[in-house]
């Protein structure tokens, strides 16, 4: 792989808090290695602005390896950047190229109000989890792991969907910032295991409920979501959340 | 002096002792007892959930936006546990007994056996909450094997194993949020502990402070808050960030667990580091955290260096006869699966010697073109396939590799640029974990009354080396199935206590100790960042206090860290203001902590003049330059008392062996 260094211009989203008006700033930045990640060409700006008494630029991120779901930047219009299953803070910048402007935006849905410059609110998530996003056992009362067996092929579907991370880029990039793809993840998760079968129902119509509650879009199956989601979370789980959707609410006692 | 209320008796039967005759609260009365718990990884977010449903009233803080994205989340490999479903031999006795060698017998024996006994039930529990582990073909658990040990004792889900448990202690978590037995405060950051005296009936102050409270920082406005609890439990994590470059996410730090030490409680064996063997090497001075390749990949890879000084060619140009395949040739009994600690010195000494690969020469193969092809002939076997081609056989071992390690491959792929089913891996030692951490007696309570640290934020079970998949058995261990018990025998007696007024002036005066550091670091108003104070900091550790150690270095590293110190506190530069939301001021009091904390680490090191674990003080080495030990004078805990800037004093633990008795670690 050669290595090279680049010159880009940057349109990034500023916004003191959410209480201010936004708006665009233009920064230049040069000789950036083709081998940093795009998050430290952001710790690069940052600390120039640091030593010209400016405001850094605010971001979420922790784990810089693409698995905690912090990271959240919306890059020339696609959550995450260019990359397949991808998320930002995996982004190299060999993605680009000398001379490149890149415009860097937070994450946009109303349900996900911008705290500061690219830092969104992202707690309807956890909301929507505590809805019913969880099976119901206390600490103590397991049986022997391997009294239940579990078909291979049930796990691993119920793992893949289990990969989300709560990052909300599904919402991002929806047109009517639908959370579909992110609950349904949730629900396949637990709906696909046999421990989740008691609460089957209940979990996904309060679960539905929760989301419709924080005011995300409805899904009109654009599939945006699925094409920039990292953990390339299928849109086959939005097909079963509705499916369990309309099940438990035609054979729900009340 | 220092007591680690270990219960009498046999030791496979201590802990089942101690539980039946630990005192109890009742119901009505947890009712009324406030927990509070700094941090919700595996082991935080498994004890509030468990005492939330157990009645206590409980707040529960981290500084993400979501309890989800605590630094456990990023654990790939797996977690032990003494199942024996692969009927190999294994036992809650040699899982007890290889972690006490793989700790290289500087761990309590009761603490590790208990560790022991209740990982079975870990994995119970995990399963009943849908946590989806691998299972084989039959429906039952799958497992594989870590560094340090003969048998498959590791549970795994992918290369996402702490994800998956995290997920699993997260939804059990806000399960309790939405019962209401759980407070959640998210981006709050606690930046000190409150002690305060009980009172007798007349009024008068009596007995040692208790901790009673916190103090944090709401980092979305910057105010200040205070919290009351009748017990905290600091659930904080691990302090490998000290030397800036780690495996660890961006916000780990020691913050809390630095604080309860300025406020009483003792640091337990703070050089204890592990450096980890398989990282993706740094690639410039741009390099903002290291990469950890799980160690699973030892378990099908195998690492190499040319034989020859500073060759050039590419790997795949260079012959088999020409590798060293130096772990194999060095540990033939373990070979790419010796600890961790064993794999980084050994890397480390190619590297030294001129043995290194890629354009830093800090770096060496890991190889994955064997396992490639001995798994693609073992599918073509039980396919049927006859005399396959060398093509056929690639294909085949390369779906298999695929689906044990994919999106470990892809993540190299990303980050490198390199396409590792093509060409091998260039790994490099990096830090990974730190054994050391607070001092907790048996009970995991500090030295301060009512102040307990779980995972990986306390010193308790790993001793001076930690091996594979043990600590997310530990944070789950802490949280699920020991605090639960042990916290009941201290709230016993704390059932008349009220609630503590926020008013009371141990809470006013430590708010405003709080605020007072926060402004006066804010008033420097310097020219240089917080981050390049870090690195600075992280280079004197790597270099001084790193995978090597000796007397001169560590003495120069003091005074080194003493004069940053003083260049921190006087040219620090952090931008913004205090009452808004403000990474650079979370970050400086961060530093600021680990600055000091750095200090007391080379300190430890320089006072352990043994090699142990991921302690190598070149100065106590074997004639084939492997760690040697020196128990007649070692064999103790170094815990730490802070007395005052730049002074501590040690109160040694000492260590007995009853059951695994100590001798000289040998993998070969
Ligand atoms: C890349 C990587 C891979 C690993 N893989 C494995 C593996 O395969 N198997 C294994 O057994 N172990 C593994 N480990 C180790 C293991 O993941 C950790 O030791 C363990 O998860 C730590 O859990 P914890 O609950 O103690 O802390 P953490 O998960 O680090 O949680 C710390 C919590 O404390 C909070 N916090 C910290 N400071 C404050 C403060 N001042 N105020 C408020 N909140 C605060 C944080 O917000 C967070 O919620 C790995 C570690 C790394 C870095
Ligand atoms: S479904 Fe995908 S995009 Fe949406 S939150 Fe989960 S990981 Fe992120
Ligand atoms: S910072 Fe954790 S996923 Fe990007």
């Amino acid at each position: 792989m050669e290595h090279y260094n680049m010159n880009l211009t940057l349109k990034v989203w500023r916004q003191k808090s959410s209480k201010e008006q936004g708006r665009f700033e233009t920064y230049q930045v040069s000789d950036i290695s083709s081998e940093m990640s795009f998050l430290e060409m952001i710790d690069v700006l940052n600390e120039r602005l640091i030593k010209e008494g400016k405001d850094p630029i605010a971001f979420d991120h922790d784990c810089r390896e693409g698995i905690c779901g912090a990271c959240s930047m919306y890059i020339n219009g696609r959550p995450h950047g260019p990359w397949q299953a991808n998320t930002t803070c995996q982004l190299h910048m060999r993605a680009y190229k000398d001379g490149d402007t890149i415009v860097v935006e937070p994450w946009r849905a109303n349900s996900f109000p911008v705290i500061k410059d690219l830092v969104v609110d992202r707690t309807a998530f956890d909301r929507i989890v505590q809805a019913g996003g969880y099976i119901s056992v206390n600490t103590g009362n397991a049986v022997d792991a391997n009294a239940m067996l579990i078909e291979k092929d049930k796990a691993d579907a119920a793992f893949a969907a289990a990969a989300c991370i709560g990052c909300g880029a599904c919402v991002a990039a929806c047109k009517n910032s639908s959370a579909m793809l992110f609950l349904s993840a949730k629900v396949s998760h637990l709906a696909l295991l046999p421990q989740g079968e008691p609460e089957r129902k209940s979990r996904v119509l309060n679960m539905v409920q929760q989301m419709d509650k924080e005011g995300f879009g409805s899904c009109t199956f654009t599939e945006a979501c699925e094409a920039v989601c990292p953990k390339e979370i299928s849109v086959t789980n939005i097909s079963r959340l509705n499916k369990e959707y309309i099940i438990a609410g035609l054979t729900e006692e009340k | 002096m220092l007591n680690s209320k270990i219960p009498a008796g046999q030791l496979d039967l201590k802990w089942t002792d101690y539980k039946g005759h630990c005192k109890l609260v009742n119901p009505a009365n947890k009712r009324k007892l406030e927990v509070i718990i700094v941090g919700t990884g595996l082991a935080g977010a498994s004890a509030a959930a468990s005492l939330g449903e157990l009645g206590y009233k409980v707040k529960a803080f981290c500084f993400q936006d979501s309890p989800r994205r605590a630094h456990s989340i990023a654990a790939q490999g797996g977690i032990n546990a003494a199942k024996n479903y692969q009927n190999d031999g294994d036992s809650v006795f040699r899982l007890f007994y290889d972690t006490i060698k793989g700790g290289d017998y500087r761990a309590r024996e009761a603490n590790v056996h208990r560790l022991a006994e209740v990982s079975a039930n870990i994995i119970d529990q995990c399963v009943a909450q849908g946590v989806p582990l691998a299972r084989e073909y039959g429906g039952l658990l799958s497992n594989r094997s870590f560094g340090g040990t003969q048998v498959q004792r590791t549970f795994y889900a992918a290369g996402q194993t702490g994800q998956q448990l995290l997920i699993g202690a997260y939804q059990a978590l806000e399960r309790q949020v939405a019962l209401g037995n759980v407070t959640m405060y998210t981006r709050h950051e606690m930046l000190d502990v409150v002690l305060i005296k009980d009172k007798d009936k007349a009024g008068n102050e009596v007995g040692e402070a208790k901790c009673r409270g916190i103090v944090v920082r709401n980092l979305i406005t910057g105010e200040l808050e205070r919290h009351f609890g009748h017990a905290v439990l600091l659930c904080s994590g691990g302090y490998g960030n000290v030397f800036y470059l780690s495996t660890n996410a961006m916000g780990s730090n020691v913050t809390a667990a630095w604080k309860a030490h300025r406020k009483g409680a003792y640091f337990g064996n703070p050089c204890y580091t592990q450096i980890h063997p398989t990282c993706i090497p740094v690639s410039g001075d741009h390099q903002s955290k290291l990469t950890l390749m799980s160690e699973s990949l030892r378990n099908d890879g195998r690492i190499w260096v040319p034989k020859k000084q500073g060759d050039n060619r590419k790997p795949n140009e260079i012959p088999e006869e020409e590798r060293d395949y130096y772990l194999e040739r060095r540990y033939p009994a373990f070979g790419n699966l010796v600890p961790r600690d064993v794999a980084s010195r050994a890397a480390k000494e190619r590297c030294d010697a001129g043995y290194g690969v890629g354009s830093s020469k800090q770096a060496v193969y890991l190889d994955y073109a064997n396992a490639i092809e001995r798994y693609g002939k073992i599918e073509c076997g039980k396919l049927g396939i006859s005399n396959p081609s060398a093509e056929v056989i690639r294909k085949h071992g390369l779906d298999v590799v695929k689906e044990k390690y994919g999106n470990l491959f892809d993540m190299y792929e990303k980050i490198t640029g390199e396409n590792p089913y093509e060409v091998p891996m260039r790994i490099y030692p990096a830090v990974h974990y730190t054994m050391g951490g607070l001092w907790v007696d048996y009970e995991l309570m500090t030295t301060v009354p009512g102040l307990y640290a779980l995972g990986e934020a306390n010193f308790s079970d790993h001793g001076a080396n930690r091996l594979g998949a043990s600590a997310l058995m530990q944070g789950l261990a802490d949280g699920y199935f020991v605090i639960p018990y042990t916290i009941g025998n201290y709230l016993a007696d704390e059932i008349s206590t009220k609630a503590i007024s926020l008013d009371h002036p141990e809470f006013v005066k430590t708010e405003k100790d709080v605020r007072d550091r926060i402004e006066k670091l804010m008033n420097i108003k310097g020219s240089q960042s917080v981050e390049s104070f870090h690195k600075r900091l992280g280079k004197i550790m790597w270099d001084k206090c790193g995978m090597a150690r000796n007397e001169k270095g560590l003495q120069e590293a003091i005074v080194e860290i003493q004069q940053l110190k003083k260049e921190f506190w006087s040219d620090v530069r952090i931008p913004g203001g205090i009452s808004e939301m403000n990474p650079e001021l979370d970050k400086a009091n961060r530093v600021a902590d680990f600055i000091e904390l750095g200090e007391l680490m080379c300190k430890d090191a320089l006072n352990r003049k043994e090699s142990c674990g991921g302690h190598f003080r070149e100065e106590s080495q074997t004639d084939e330059g492997e760690a040697a030990r020196n128990d007649a004078q070692f064999s103790y805990v170094s815990a730490w008392e802070f007395k005052g800037e730049s002074d501590w004093q040690l109160h040694p633990e000492a260590l007995n062996f009853e059951v695994a008795k100590p001798t000289q670690r040998s993998y070969k």
